[in-house]
């Protein structure tokens, strides 16, 4: 019988005690900027979002210190504008967008279906230094002064009203969409074309299918994003007259736009956190994932009806009424094969035999956060809800139980999970799970009382606020702090594995994914002899 | 310390029904998709005696069961908020209609009889109203949560919503669409009297013309009744225009609303009436948003 918490490693094991796999091609940092091994791109990304994360983050704590109290006594009106714009730029477009998919996708979509590499490798490390050279830009903004339109960029207040640094910041998000849709293209074209032999569609993995559909979405969305910062830029800077009434243009315009673009972005943001979700849940239930044809489906459902429900940002901005009733049925459906998700993965537990694996608790928790905040994605659904709700904390907290409890807690899961097979080494255990279970309580002790704090009325992107509200903005400060402590643990215990974690079998948790059928680390090839693939994904036994 | 909102209008009281029926809805969902995965997680731990033996691959019948009754309730949700919001933009004569301007940073409002507030809006109780609303600058956007209402302020267009006050006492007004440095701090109050109280302040403080007098005098000032009132120039007669139903040069035939007067007045040539020459001249960058809404009520009273 297995320990009760970590299941029995199977599998080969590496060549030496010391294999260093593809970590060896090189220690100099040449030899990683001008790589062309995904696995090394994957790690140059990691390393920038990382930065980019806490950058984000400290963002966040000002501005939730800010809130502890009614008054602005902290920071002036004019700063905290500029943090939450700052945050929102940072934490999607040079955090959250390129976490999964750059990050895990980039590492893990060719071990995963037996490939040597991304179909286009060299495009893969210009796609990298594409997003280095948006982060530049915004981080020049940060530096010149800041901007303080909000990630949102609202015509005109963006194009004639703002005087901070729009145009800095949109050169940065313009530029950082190119990375993402080159990324985009090469997991599209990787998947279709390197698949090794005898693995059909039907036997990927659902973290390929999720990064997949991700793909699509990057490729076909980003544009929108691209030409509609254009045409801010062009207002702003030539007068021409696109969105500005004055000019002959129309604000409503701009935000059709923007949200073609920045509502199907969320499902760019959480369809790989359902991805990795489907691969820890089983490996740690020892169970096949319940329905996995529904699961594929539910995934290119989302990402389908996720193009057409853009317009559910505006049921108060003046659109039709009539636009308004078709958006919001449109939602409605798009939380159907979210739910069928939640189904299957609790289904998936049913007859297991469960391990609690720190992955495993961070996956458990996704479960939960995302079916809280998809829950509540119904309230603003509902059109007459949607109106008191709009534009206060009770969206604040919708979406962050979407994009942190959802994605950010299954980036970390997948850091921890397929950290053996990255690092060649074994993270701390017991610190991983108290770090799991901080950052799950902290979560919740955050951003909960802003669904009250919104139902109660107090508008976003205020520092200042009615002072009978106080109460529950302390607690959310407060589990700011937890929150805080959470994010800094993994990045000390992570980085202190590197050098004196245990060394990694090449499957430590007796996983089934072709990932774990090569060394750890892999060599800069992958695997020493193609894989031949027979059966379909999660062929796990709870009884064995 | 307040855990729940007060509802003060009739629109409150049918979107909390709504939200609290939804939260015992959603908090079912939430609940027993919680007790299951805590039950499975404990009765299937690693390590525990329990029966694993033929765990189903899947059921089609239980999978059609959760993607179908969810779309049911869905839908039977999707309808009721629909049939709420719609209430929020109907039109009836019996509102009176206020007029609110954003401006960064702050709301003024204009009643019917010319008397003028700034951050603040007097409301009578059981009175329906509609709140007709213009920016002179950003988005802006008018929020009481006590009302359960909110409505973005849209330059370049009028848009309005409805609700009756249904509880006398002074309620927080917000903006909430982020308009700029100091969003946070415009707002002020809204404050809900006894019709007697309201009608007497509503008396006590207007030192100007009414809205439709102060449009008329602006009808003249400008030359619009020169050209527009028994002239020899071809401009359309205006007596009546409100509400009529208008034929223009293009084919398209459209209902005279205060979105219409006021593309007319701006941006002239875009719905030219059938019939007659483009030749009035733009009076765009002429009027603050207050005239212009002075003016069209002139034309909606000009009956």
């Amino acid at each position: 019988m297995a320990t009760p918490f970590v299941p029995q490693a199977i599998g080969i094991r590496a060549p030496s005690p010391n294999w260093p796999g593809y970590l060896g091609e090189g220690y100099t940092l040449r030899s990683w900027l001008v790589t062309h091994d995904h696995k090394r791109i994957a790690i140059l990304y990691m390393l920038a979002i990382t930065a980019f994360f806490f950058v984000g983050g400290a963002a966040a704590t000002m501005m939730r210190l800010e809130l502890a109290t009614p008054q602005a006594d902290l920071v002036s009106a004019e700063t905290y504008n500029k943090l939450f714009t700052i945050h929102g730029v940072v934490m999607v477009w040079f955090f959250l967008i390129p976490s999964i998919p750059s990050v895990l996708g980039n590492f893990l979509v060719p071990l995963m279906i037996g490939a040597k590499d991304m179909a286009f490798p060299r495009l893969n490390l210009a796609s990298w230094y594409i997003y280095v050279l948006g982060g530049i830009f915004t981080v020049a903004a940060l530096i010149a002064g800041g901007v303080d339109t909000g990630w949102t960029f609202y015509t005109p207040y963006s194009t004639r009203f703002s005087d901070s640094n729009v145009i800095l910041v949109i050169l940065g998000v313009f530029i950082v969409g190119f990375s993402s849709i080159l990324t985009g293209l090469n997991i599209v074209v990787t998947t279709h074309k390197l698949r090794a032999p005898g693995l059909t569609w039907f036997r990927l993995p659902l973290f390929v299918w999720a990064n997949y559909a991700t793909s699509l979405i990057l490729l076909l969305a980003t544009p929108v994003l691209a030409m509609t910062l254009t045409l801010v830029g062009l207002e702003r800077f030539f007068g021409i007259g696109i969105f500005d009434p004055a000019l002959g243009g129309d604000p409503l315009l701009f935000q059709h736009l923007f949200w073609f673009y920045s509502h199907p972005a969320v499902y760019i943001m959480v369809l790989p956190a359902m991805g990795v979700a489907s691969e820890i849940i089983p490996c740690f239930a020892r169970r096949t994932v319940f329905g996995y044809h529904f699961m594929a489906y539910a995934i290119f459902g989302i990402a389908s009806i996720g193009f057409l429900v853009w317009g559910h940002h505006m049921f108060v901005s003046g659109q039709s009424m009539y636009a308004g009733m078709v958006f919001s049925m449109l939602s409605f459906m798009v939380a159907i094969p979210s739910a069928i998700k939640v189904f299957n993965w609790t289904a998936t537990l049913y007859k297991g035999s469960i391990y609690f694996s720190a992955p495993m608790l961070y996956a458990l928790g996704f479960v939960g956060l995302f079916t809280i905040g998809g829950l509540t994605g119904l309230f603003l659904a509902s059109l007459a809800l949607d109106v008191h709700l709009t534009d206060t904390y009770f969206v604040i907290a919708h979406f962050h139980y979407i994009m942190v409890g959802g994605s950010v807690m299954m980036y970390l899961g997948a850091l921890h999970f397929w950290w053996p097979k990255i690092s060649g080494r074994m993270y701390p255990e017991i610190l991983a799970r108290i770090a799991a279970l901080t950052i799950f309580f902290g979560f919740n002790l955050t951003f909960f009382p802003q669904y009250l704090l919104g139902w109660l009325g107090m508008p976003r992107r205020y520092h200042e606020y009615p002072p009978e509200l106080q109460v529950l903005n302390l607690f959310s400060s407060a589990g700011a702090a937890v929150l805080a402590v959470g994010y800094l643990l993994p990045l000390f215990y992570l980085a202190w594995s590197l050098f004196w974690g245990k060394r990694a079998p090449a499957n430590p948790w007796g996983a089934t994914g072709l990932e774990w059928q090569t060394a750890s680390p892999p060599p800069k090839h992958n695997f020493e002899q193609e894989p031949v693939v027979t059966q379909g994904p999660y062929a796990y036994d709870p009884v064995r | 310390m307040r855990w729940l909102p007060v509802a003060a209008s009739d629109t409150a009281a049918r979107v909390d029904l709504l939200f609290y029926s939804m939260v015992v809805i959603t908090g079912v969902v939430a609940l027993g998709v919680f007790v299951l995965m805590i039950y499975f997680c404990v009765h299937y731990r690693a390590g525990s005696g329990a029966d694993r033996a033929n765990p189903p691959p899947r059921k089609k019948w239980l999978e059609l069961g959760w993607t179908l009754t969810p779309l049911a309730i869905f839908i039977g949700i999707f309808v009721w908020a629909a049939v709420v919001y719609a209430c929020f933009y109907r039109r009836g004569d019996d509102a009176m209609t206020i007029f609110v301007v954003g401006k960064q940073w702050m709301w003024k409002a204009e009643h019917a009889n010319g008397r003028r507030e700034i951050d603040e809006l007097h409301l009578p109780l059981g009175q329906p109203v509609r709140i007709v609303l213009s920016t002179e600058d950003v988005i802006h956007s008018f929020y009481v949560p006590a009302f359960r209402i909110k409505q973005d302020a849209v330059p370049g267009r009028y848009t309005s919503i409805r609700f009756t006050p249904t509880r006398e006492g002074e309620y927080w007004l917000h903006c909430a669409e982020y308009c700029g440095t100091d969003h946070a701090r415009m707002g002020g109050k809204v404050v809900v009297m006894a019709p007697t109280a309201f009608a007497q302040w509503l008396e006590r403080g207007s030192g100007n013309a009414s809205l439709a007098a102060q449009g008329f005098e602006l009808f003249r000032q400008l030359g619009c009744s020169g050209c527009h009132v028994n002239s020899t120039v071809h401009a359309p007669d205006l007596t009546g225009v409100y509400g009529r139903t208008i034929h223009l040069s293009d084919g398209r035939t459209l209902i005279a609303d205060e979105a219409y007067l006021r593309d007319s007045i701006l941006l002239p040539k875009r719905d030219v009436v059938a019939g007659y020459e483009p030749i009035m001249p733009s009076f765009q960058g002429q009027l603050d948003e207050g005239q212009l809404y002075a003016l069209i009520t002139y034309l909606k009273e000009n009956r």
